[in-house]
């Protein structure tokens, strides 16, 4: 498992999406770009749903008031299944599932975006890393991302969380540091293959340093890489707050929609069978997930799809 | 671990023949020391989470206890806590390897101890589940992958991505909300709401007694199955896909075979060696869901025993658990490397 110098080859999961062409101007590819993924019904319907969920966050604010989501202000019946006015019934306290739904998923969307920005910052900087200076330093780092693979993430992060302390840092913490690892993997196979090109060595002729080649001519090649496993990564890292907060390691006084389900389990929702306080936040995080799954699917088709036109 | 790290060859030349037994020992070493040097690993980073990182573990394991400062001073003492930090690794991993994990001031037992006591439960959850998930996932992606485009291909694929999509400790509410409560839509509690056993039974191996425990099983294991068969799925229909197109399934046809006997008796055993130790690589995959199976469904088990510890928080029980976890991985990926070289010679040829 460490004891092979030559890259494993998992460099073939890297030859499906490979490079992108240095394009003239950066924004009429994207364009087109983001046109052709958007032809596809999987990317159309993901990009839909993630329009409409981010939106909602956004404005969550506008028509939601902080005293609705308030424990003790709350002024529906406690536990009541839906009907006018609470169209998705009430929880334990008398607040509004719906209003809890919409307000949770700009926590659960902020830690996802957070972890997943942590996660490419620090999986495509050993990567790069890892990729770029061959020989014993590439080497050493891919044995540690080797060994952190090995370990099991859902422990991982509880110790951590359990460590650091009940929060949404500990929780984003937790999850970077338990999804880095694909992500370095990934980038240095692309890193190797890009290396390997004549425009590289050119650069490296001219006299380019180390620096200005990773910044220069690796990265803009690997970005596109890097933003299609960060879209899955986002799906991941939702989950992963779900479950980290369903266990009780988030903020205990923020709504999330793993927070509502703890909630839910903790004060007896399952035994008073309070299925509209159940249901809603697992819809959420399912249809969210499939949402950033399909655009993740989409835009690496497109990608596929364009290094085999070539 | 990823799939690709299994595939990764040994670097051995020489005659193909003679020479593949005497290449065992070998490489049974260079695995096993690699997986030594995991356990190594594992060892500094639980040592660090949970010795470096807490500020004062002392005041962490008293906290809600009043406790005067000579007591403080005595327990860091008796923890090794005044000592130089290389003396408290050294004591830890001396203290780790010969199955001394602490001790749990919640549960006034040895972390050992209650680990052995927890740990049949997880593997009677998960073993029963694995079993299920492979025989579903294998039937199903075996099926899905000889007709890939197929409506049953395409709806396999889309359980599956609805599935992945699920968060596991949902699923289980979902579940016992519906079947345990007895509450919803009128349908009658026809599962216990948790545990492992009906309170007041009598324990042992008399049928009743075992039949009960199935009785309790069934919830969580199948909420444990819908999440992780879809990897299966997903590894037999690729596996089966690329068997497809070689040149042997052509004269196995040729023959005159029936496509049903084409697929099970020639493609199938071949598609099989991906699959075989990838079912070793998921146990990391696999622990996350039985912890959370194990919460939703008050399973006694080591996931169970993992939340309780949270909520105090019993960092030393934690430790011990993160630890077994992690041990664990790394023997069934030690397994998993091993085996793909014992069921596929072309490995050893290499």
């Amino acid at each position: 498992m460490t004891t092979t110098p030559t890259p494993p080859p998992d460099l073939r999961a890297a030859d499906g999406v490979p490079i992108e062409e240095k394009a003239p101007s950066r924004w009429v590819p994207v364009g087109r770009f983001t046109m052709s993924v958007l032809r596809m019904p999987s990317g159309f319907v993901g990009v839909l749903v993630l329009v409409m969920f981010i939106g909602l966050a956004v404005l969550a604010p506008l028509f939601i008031h902080p005293s609705d989501l308030s424990v003790t202000q709350a002024s529906g019946p406690l536990l009541a299944p839906p009907q006018k006015g609470y169209p998705l019934g009430t929880d334990q306290a008398g607040r509004s599932v719906l209003d809890l739904v919409i307000w949770g998923s700009r926590t659960s969307l902020a830690i996802g975006i957070l972890a997943t920005f942590g996660t490419m910052l620090l999986g495509a900087g050993i990567g790069l890393v890892a990729g770029h200076y061959e020989g014993r330093p590439g080497r050493f780092l891919m044995h540690v991302t080797d060994w952190f693979i090995a370990l099991p993430s859902l422990p991982l992060a509880i110790a951590l969380a359990a460590v650091i302390g009940q929060g949404a840092t500990s929780i984003t913490i937790a999850i970077v540091v338990t999804s880095w690892t694909a992500t370095a993997r990934l980038v240095r196979a692309q890193t190797l293959a890009v290396e390997a090109r004549p425009f590289v060595e050119r650069a490296r002729a001219l006299g380019a340093t180390d620096n200005q080649l990773i910044m220069r001519q690796i990265l803009p090649n690997v970005m596109p890489l890097i933003l299609v496993s960060s879209t899955l990564t986002v799906a991941g890292a939702i989950l992963a707050e779900a479950t980290l907060t369903f266990l009780g390691l988030g903020d205990p006084t923020s709504v999330s929609w793993g927070s509502m389900l703890n909630n839910a389990f903790m004060q007896g929702a399952v035994t008073a069978g309070a299925w509209w306080y159940l249901i809603p936040p697992g819809v959420a995080i399912l249809v969210i997930v499939l949402g950033f799954t399909l655009v993740g699917r989409a835009v690496e088709h497109v990608l596929n799809a364009r290094v085999q036109a070539r | 671990m990823t799939v690709g790290v299994k595939l990764e060859a040994p670097t051995v030349s020489g005659p193909a023949e003679g020479s593949e037994r005497s290449d065992f020992w070998p490489y049974l070493a260079r695995k096993v020391g690699a997986a030594l040097v995991s356990f190594f690993m594992l060892l500094v980073v639980g040592f660090v989470i949970f010795s470096l990182m807490p500020a004062d573990p002392v005041s962490a394991l008293t906290r809600g206890r009043p406790t005067s400062e000579a007591q403080m001073t005595h327990l860091r003492h008796e923890l090794g806590l005044d000592q130089p930090l290389w003396e408290r690794f050294l004591t830890f991993v001396g203290h780790t390897v010969t199955g001394n994990l602490g001790y749990s001031y919640e549960y006034h037992q040895p972390v050992s101890t209650l680990i052995a006591d927890r740990l049949w439960p997880t593997l009677l959850l998960m073993g029963t589940s694995t079993l299920i998930s492979i025989w579903l996932g294998m039937w199903l992606g075996i099926r899905a992958g000889w007709r890939a485009g197929s409506t049953l291909d395409r709806s396999a694929s889309a359980v599956s991505l609805a599935l992945w999509s699920v968060p596991t400790f949902w699923l289980g509410l979902i579940l016992l909300v519906v079947f345990g409560s007895g509450t919803v839509a009128g349908i009658p509690a026809i599962f216990p709401a948790g545990g492992m056993e009906t309170h007041g039974t009598a324990g042992g191996l008399n049928p009743q007694h075992i039949l009960d425990v199935g009785w309790h099983l069934v919830l969580p294991c199948l909420t444990l199955v819908a999440v992780i068969f879809a990897q299966y799925v997903t590894i037999m229909r690729s596996s089966i896909i690329d068997e497809r197109g070689n040149p042997y399934l052509m004269t196995a046809r040729a023959k005159g075979l029936r496509d049903e006997v084409v697929r099970r008796r020639h493609a199938v055993p071949n598609a099989l060696l991906p699959t075989v130790t990838v079912i070793f690589l998921q146990i990391g995959a696999m622990i996350g869901g039985a912890i959370t199976v194990e919460v939703v469904y008050s399973w006694p088990g080591l996931g169970y025993l993992t939340f309780t510890a949270l909520r105090i928080p019993d960092l030393q029980l934690l430790e011990g658990t993160f630890i077994i976890f992690s041990a664990a991985v790394i023997v069934c990926n030690l397994i998993a490397d091993l085996l793909y070289r014992a069921l596929d010679p072309r490995v050893r040829r290499q």
